[in-house]
């Protein structure tokens, strides 16, 4: 059986960190969980990681693997370099509870800014809803909440813009964006999300480098389908004077 | 066999500007983009200063399109310098604008991410694209609307280009000004302000027979959004082509093939 060196990241908040080298035992199909578990049951039953499909769907198993974002149990070890030792790392972008596990409560305070769906017509009886009406948000429902993307944008990663007091300075990140770009684009919904799109969500600090869109797991088209519209969006509203007076005359929102 | 497990110190970061602890050849894509923009940029302005050669016989370098001083000679009759001073503005800034080309320049240039995980050779205090400058990229559908009208002078330029003095003829010069109008065209309705304009901004697309128009208008544009990158590059190197192959048949270093 094949061996392979597993370098990972140990401590806890506010602790001294270390990276400790595990040998591992590889066999066919093993995915990176696979191999923390194996690390887990043989050699350091004190290792955190948090987990609970390994199957890519609850979005708990986000890590830095060579350094790259990545869902542990995504990652194939047939699809990674052995030779070398393969790092994995707790997402730099949230607090350190313990080892691979971090604190992403922040993204729950950032959700419960949004303001829900309202719906304009409360006898849902009436509703009828087109495939074409809700196609562009169903791409959005597929999110599973491992918060990669908003692990790996610039913004949060490396210009952490998320003090909740400072509204003007808060990035919601490419998660909400989806969020708020599927209540936006909803024919159904009559609340008007835009101003906070622009001065609390900040899509504004967003500059398109599609980091979000590279680490998806479930592939969804960020930057390009939820932020760019968005940002559309805010222009038709606030920057663009011949659409803003369009707007006035027509009596747009 | 299980080893025993050993403690590392916590991998060095590597050393030089960008701290990451990322393996693989992140940097490549930046590399092929400062080389190809930095080629781009020496080239045009050597071509546009030339103010020569970028005529022969029914052809048009795409960088003097349209030919306005020959087009309106009394009105332009001021104009001293290079006439593609009057005109590169508008696909230049339509480019600087475009979102794709932002993603490029903001990794490749400002390295602000130089790539998804590498952190920023130094901090900066970040705006974003909230405040000057990048708030001005707002503009970007101002660009488009130019765009739109170069797109049409470009196929126009394509029929000239067939237009010989002894009669209608396609040469090797006509197939590459069309490939240039072929990929502009492409690019242009690609563009992710077109695909906001043209429906993307509606909610309710079923609504009636003119919002399901516009619908079927965004899954157009839609698809050809996906492909929007490729299209920048495309454009951009069959731009370049155009200028290049004109300028060299002016200049006679080349003949002109004529295919029939
Ligand atoms: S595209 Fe925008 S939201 Fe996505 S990672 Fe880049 S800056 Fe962040
Ligand atoms: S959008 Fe994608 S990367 Fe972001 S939280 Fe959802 S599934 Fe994860
Ligand atoms: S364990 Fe559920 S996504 Fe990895
Ligand atoms: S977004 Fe690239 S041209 Fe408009």
């Amino acid at each position: 059986m094949t061996q392979a060196h597993f370098i990972v990241q140990r401590g806890q908040a506010e602790g001294e960190q270390t990276m400790v080298d595990y040998t591992v035992d590889v066999g066919a199909g093993m995915v990176v969980l696979d191999a923390i578990h194996q690390i887990q049951a043989t050699q350091a039953p004190d290792l955190a990681v948090r987990w609970n499909c390994k199957a890519a769907k609850c979005g708990s198993c986000s890590a830095e693997v060579n350094g790259k974002p990545a869902l542990m149990c995504k990652t194939r070890l047939d699809d990674l370099d052995l030779t070398k030792p393969v790092e994995v790392r707790p997402m730099k972008t949230f607090p350190q509870l313990k080892d691979l596990v971090t604190d992403v409560g922040w993204n729950y305070e950032i959700n419960k800014l949004i303001k829900p769906f309202k719906p304009t017509n409360e006898n849902t009886d009436e509703w009828v809803v087109m495939q074409e009406d809700i196609e562009r948000a169903r791409e959005f429902r597929k999110c599973i909440e491992c918060f990669m993307c908003q692990n790996a944008c610039h913004v949060l990663r490396n210009h952490d813009k998320k003090d909740l007091t400072h509204r003007e300075a808060l990035f919601a990140g490419p998660r909400f964006m989806i969020r708020l770009a599927g209540l936006e684009m909803h024919p159904m919904d009559g609340e008007d999300r835009m101003r906070f799109v622009k001065d609390e969500a900040n899509v504004g600090y967003c500059n398109i480098t599609k980091c979000c869109t590279e680490v998806c797991p479930e592939e969804i088209k960020i930057t390009d389908n939820a932020i760019i519209p968005l940002k559309e969006r805010v222009i038709d509203r606030f920057y663009d004077p011949i659409a803003m007076l369009l707007g006035t005359l027509t009596g747009r929102k | 066999m299980i080893a025993h497990p050993s403690t590392v110190p916590v991998a060095p970061r590597p050393c030089g500007p960008f701290k990451t602890h990322r393996q693989d050849a992140w940097w490549g894509e930046n590399v092929f983009s400062l080389v190809t923009f930095a080629l781009f940029t020496v080239y045009t302005i050597w071509a546009v200063l030339q103010n020569t050669h970028y005529e022969w016989g029914p052809y048009l370098s795409p960088f003097y399109s349209p030919h306005l001083t020959a087009m309106f000679p009394e009105t332009f009759n001021w104009v001293k310098f290079s006439p593609a001073f009057l005109v590169i503005w508008m696909p230049l800034g339509f480019r600087a604008t475009c979102y794709f080309c932002r993603r490029v320049y903001h990794r490749a240039v400002f390295n602000d991410p130089a790539s998804c995980a590498v952190e920023l050779p130094k901090p900066i205090n970040y705006t974003g694209e909230k405040a000057f400058p990048f708030v001005l990229l707002n503009m970007h559908r101002y660009f488009l609307y130019l765009a739109l009208v170069l797109v049409v002078f470009h196929w126009s330029h394509v029929w000239q280009a067939t237009q010989f003095e002894d009669g209608f003829h396609v040469g090797l010069g006509t197939l590459v000004i069309t490939l240039d109008a072929l990929f502009l065209t492409l690019y242009v309705f690609s563009c992710h302000s077109l695909r906001h304009l043209i429906g993307g901004r509606l909610n309710h697309f079923s609504k009636s027979g003119c919002s399901q128009a516009k619908h079927t208008l965004w899954s157009v544009v839609s698809k050809l959004n996906e492909h929007h990158g490729k299209y920048f590059w495309i454009s951009l190197f069959a731009v370049w082509a155009a200028d290049a192959y004109v300028r060299l048949v002016a200049m006679g270093c080349l003949s002109d093939f004529r295919l029939f």
